[in-house]
């Protein structure tokens, strides 16, 4: 494994591995065989007998009494089957539901409705274009209220209440929390010798995967089996949730989760549409599908980030940071519906201490209601530390401005040295490995930092325009989610199972529990088990997402699989390993304890040409050979794995942009990108992976926002306005590697899949405003939009969440 | 209902279709073509591209009934007798593709772009890939496996021209 290894092309030294490959390396991915030819199996591609189709009316007011629903034309349409309203759910107990936030959300309004976009009526219908020409026949009468927009005045004392159904209730506050220790930071900062202050906006955006989400509910009435193929990253929780709010048997629902096209959290959660495709399929006795279509996942689904935060940063004149203090008002938009495990109400935000050994650090975190759409962790934020991260490497960039100091040196400064690692941190995180130094030198030595910098200053001197920045992100990441006894996601503890069995002839199947959506689970948890087993990979079959074939587990968000799953995967692996060892021991009629594994064989110690593969072993287990007392036959076994620590995955960032001042437009020249995820399963994956979570940092710092006007009008709902980046956008990514493992992780890996959207925004945020700095520019609120960074170069910024004034 | 002929991956099709039909949900709902999926709700995204005559459309953007008398191709269309072509064995080999939900419209589109220009620099390739969006890959490995592909798919042409 190289140290320091880079690879700026992209390209590993060690080429690639066929799929005959027994272990970890570039091995090309199985499930692309289906993909480059269309024929995945996504959940819109799912045809049942019968099936329906259903369509969402749909809220155009943000805040609005619902007076009437007037079905009775859209009922007569000769194509459709059934128009389920808000009253039709409260017959069935089923009007609200709970959140993965201990609060309840609207499934169809019945009272009023709380955000444009929100769920009025559902068509079910013969065709999918008839539902869609029903919902024009119903007829609503709404009586407007004055709508919740700024979250920095949903608890003034005359703003709107947003949630009226909870008697009692008198305005729009959702929940204190706070971590570290106020005292002493607040010590700390009373004696430091300089303090800067800045507000920092993560605007609200989405992480929009190219697929919608999705259902198709198949209710047996003669089974009294009810079946969903739909758009889920955690198939096990919400088959526990539709048990528990639909009063139907946990064994007589079978949640599949097919092909997903992209999650990037925004499949975690169970969403209105999905039950009333269930209620649709319970009232007519036929399949019913729902899929919404862009325009509705933007408005209606999990949002991402919309934290405003006031970050304070302590230090000594000579650049030791000493302490980091924070206040941020969380928009949860109008329910709770926040995907977060239940003690952490921020999420994992409290480790926007970062990678720095800083003393004291406080924060507390106020959530609110407004009149939006429900949601605030997904978009690959590992439960808010995207917001963390930024907050963090921000500060560090104001604190090196007010200095005087370069961002890089002043990272290097502070940053947490090898030796201190396990480190505890100031919020009660504690790190399992890093060597962060070697990491950011590795990527100032990519990027040719002191050359860049000399280009700028040479630029600078010369007046040479565009604008050059160059901007450094430090980002710790905490994934994994997580051990049991502190963490669980509506009760159900973060542990994850897996299932291996071997076949007579050698050939393996695994049976995780969590959901790759894109990530390339069926080739790398493959991987595991030949590198564990000696098998080649293409031996080995992954099964997932269905959960009547799958051992329980929470699923893949918060880049958990690899630290979870993976783990529970190698131990199961070795577990059949020990009884191949039983089995191997009674062909050779020797001790198990004598005898030696070399990968695929196990063999007697000091005789290596007396031994037995994987392939014999396996044949041997199923057969008629007489084994030890208690051993069963077959070869198989199952795990939980209960994580003992999260994993703390690290990278360094360097992007170099150019701006005109002229039009604010900025480009991205380079951007260069060192990870840590200790081992890697498959390079050839981790860097897809990078690539992409790259993109979505050029998205979030330069084009992407969720904007609302006045009246609570979404202005980011189609992609026509809500820009992602293409491929004109994307620079050529250079990536760089050091491999720090897990020490607690039995391959030694850590999660990697969200470090890249962590870490990329705050790099190109930084590079922007140090390109800025001849105007005097401190900070500047994502998105950079041409318009922003030129109202901004004007000294005239716009709060980039609300509409233009 | 007007009645339209159309050849789809080498078989004709013949169907009386609503006038307001899109092609894309031809293909998908009627013809069971759904190779080629919808990623969008205004013609941003890509991810339903198929070539028409040759040329590539966003089928979400074009009425089924607009397609009469034309050949379309999906990405299912692509490959003789079960062999892969080779922008999708570029694909694969340059991991070009994690979800795989805009993969077909993205191969599509890579098509046309080589129609247009057999060799494209890597800043062609991006500029001629606008139309397309990928929510997975970051783009650079797409870019790498068409002009991976664009390279083999010269090479029986270079071949003719060399003694």
């Amino acid at each position: 494994m190289s140290e320091n290894g880079q690879h700026p092309d992209g390209q590993h030294p060690d080429g690639q591995a066929g799929n005959g490959h027994h272990g970890f390396g570039r091995v090309p991915r199985k499930e692309d065989a289906r993909f480059i030819r269309g024929r995945g199996n996504y959940v819109d591609d799912i045809k049942l007998p019968g099936m329906l189709y259903g369509a969402i009316l749909r809220s155009p007011h943000a805040h609005a009494r619902l007076v009437s629903v007037d079905t009775t034309a859209a009922e007569a349409h000769p194509q459709v089957r059934a128009v389920i309203t808000g009253e039709t759910l409260t017959g069935l107990n089923l009007a609200w539901m709970p959140t993965l936030s201990n609060d309840v959300q609207a499934v169809l309004a019945t009272d009023k409705v709380r955000y444009q976009g929100q769920e009025v009526a559902f068509v079910v219908a013969e065709t999918h274009y008839a539902a869609r020409d029903a919902l024009e026949l119903i007829d609503v009468d709404y009586e407007a209220l004055p709508p919740v927009v700024d979250a920095r005045k949903a608890l003034d004392d005359d703003a709107p209440v947003i949630r009226d159904d909870v008697e009692g209730r008198t305005d729009n506050h959702i929940f204190d929390w706070e971590a570290g220790d106020a005292e002493h930071t607040d010590r700390v900062f009373g004696e430091a010798e300089v303090v800067v202050a800045q507000d920092v906006l993560y605007p609200r955006v989405h992480p929009a995967p190219l697929e919608t989400c999705g259902i198709v509910a198949d209710m047996d009435k003669v089974t009294g089996k009810l079946t969903v193929h739909t758009t889920t990253q955690a198939p096990h929780a919400h088959r526990t949730v539709y048990a528990l709010v639909a009063g139907l048997p946990e064994h007589k629902i079978r949640v599949v989760s097919p092909d997903i096209g992209g999650g990037f959290g925004n499949k975690v959660g169970i969403y209105p549409g999905y039950v009333c495709a269930i209620v649709g399929s319970i009232v007519t006795g036929r399949p019913v599908k729902w899929i919404e279509d862009r325009s509705e996942n933007l408005m209606t689904t999990s949002f991402a980030r919309d934290y405003h935060m006031r970050g304070e940063i302590a230090a000594t004149r000579d650049g030791r940071i000493r302490g980091l203090r924070v206040k941020v008002l969380a928009d949860h938009g109008a329910f709770n519906g926040t995907a977060q495990p239940t003690k952490f109400p921020a999420g994992f935000f409290h480790v926007f201490t970062g990678s720095y050994d800083i003393e004291a650090a406080h924060c507390a975190v106020t959530g609110v209601y407004t009149n939006k759409a429900p949601g605030g962790v997904a978009y690959a934020c590992s439960f808010r530390i995207t917001e963390a991260a930024y907050l963090v490497e921000r500060l560090v960039d104001v604190l090196a401005a007010e200095l005087g100091a370069d961002p890089a040196e002043l990272r290097m400064r502070n940053l947490l040295r090898a030796e201190q690692f396990p480190y505890s941190t100031a919020t009660g995180w504690e790190y399992d490995s890093g060597d962060y130094p070697r990491t950011l030198r590795t990527a100032l030595d990519i990027a040719g930092y002191d050359e860049l910098r000399a280009e700028q200053a040479g630029r600078r001197e010369r007046g040479e325009g565009p604008l050059m920045g160059i901007g450094i992100s430090f980002f710790t990441e905490a994934v994994g989610a997580g051990p049991r006894k502190h963490m669980d996601i509506l009760g159900l503890g973060m542990a994850d199972g897996a299932e291996l069995r071997v076949h007579p002839t050698g050939k393996a199947v695994l049976r995780i529990s969590v959901q790759t959506q894109g990530q390339g689970h069926e080739t790398t948890f493959a991987q595991i088990v030949a590198h564990e087993l000696g098998i080649p990979v293409d031996d080995v079959e992954v099964v997932h997402g269905d959960t009547d074939q799958t051992p329980f587990g929470l699923g893949t968000y918060g880049s958990r699989s690899t630290p979870v799953s993976g783990a529970a995967t190698a131990v199961v692996a070795r577990k059949v390993r020990e009884r191949a060892r039983i089995v191997a021991g009674a062909m050779l009629e020797a001790s198990p304890e004598d005898l030696e594994w070399t990968p695929g064989r196990w063999a007697v110690r000091g005789d290596p040409s007396t031994g037995v593969t994987m392939q014999e072993i396996a044949m041997a287990a199923h057969g008629s050979l007489e084994l030890p007392e208690g051993v069963e036959g077959h070869l198989d076994a199952t795990t939980v794995y209960n994580p003992p620590n999260l994993t703390y995955p690290f990278g360094a960032y360097v992007a170099v942009v150019d701006v005109d001042p002229g039009t604010g437009k900025v480009t991205v020249r380079r951007f260069v990108a060192v990870d840590d995820c200790g081992v890697r399963i498959n390079p050839m994956v981790v860097e897809g992976q990078v690539h992409g979570g790259l993109a979505d940092g050029v998205g979030m710092a330069l084009m992407q926002v969720m904007a609302f006007d006045e009246d609570g009008n979404h202005l980011g709902a189609s992609f026509m306005d809500y820009l992602l980046p293409t491929a004109v956008e994307c620079p050529s990514w250079e990536l760089g590697e050091t491999v720090t493992p897990s020490p607690h992780h039995p391959l030694g890996a850590k999660g990697v899949g969200e470090s890249a959207t962590v870490g990329s925004p705050a790099a190109i945020v930084n590079a922007v405003v140090d390109a800025l700095r001849p105007y005097g520019v401190r900070h500047a609120d994502m998105p950079l939009t041409p318009a922003n960074v030129w109202r901004v170069v004007q000294g005239r910024p716009f709060r980039t969440d609300l509409a233009i004034p | 209902m007007p009645r339209i002929r159309v050849e789809v991956d080498g078989t004709t099709y013949e169907d009386d279709v609503e006038p307001r039909l899109l092609l894309v949900h031809y293909l998908r709902e009627r013809l069971g073509k759904v190779g080629t999926p919808v990623g969008c709700d205004t013609s941003n995204c890509g991810a339903c591209t198929v070539l028409m005559d040759g040329m590539s459309v966003k089928s979400c953007s074009v009425l089924a009934v607009q397609a009469d008398g034309s050949d379309v191709t999906t990405v299912e269309g692509l490959g003789v007798d079960g062999t892969t072509h080779p922008m999708q064995r570029a694909f694969h080999e340059e991991h070009a593709l994690q979800c795989g939900y805009c993969t077909p419209g993205m191969i599509m589109a890579s098509l046309d772009l080589l129609r247009e220009n057999a060799d494209p620099s890597e800043e062609e390739v991006r500029e001629g890939l606008e139309g397309n969006l990928c929510r997975c890959t970051g783009y650079q490995n797409i870019v790498k496996a068409v002009r991976r592909a664009a390279a083999e798919m010269r090479e029986p042409a270079d071949q003719e021209v060399t003694p």
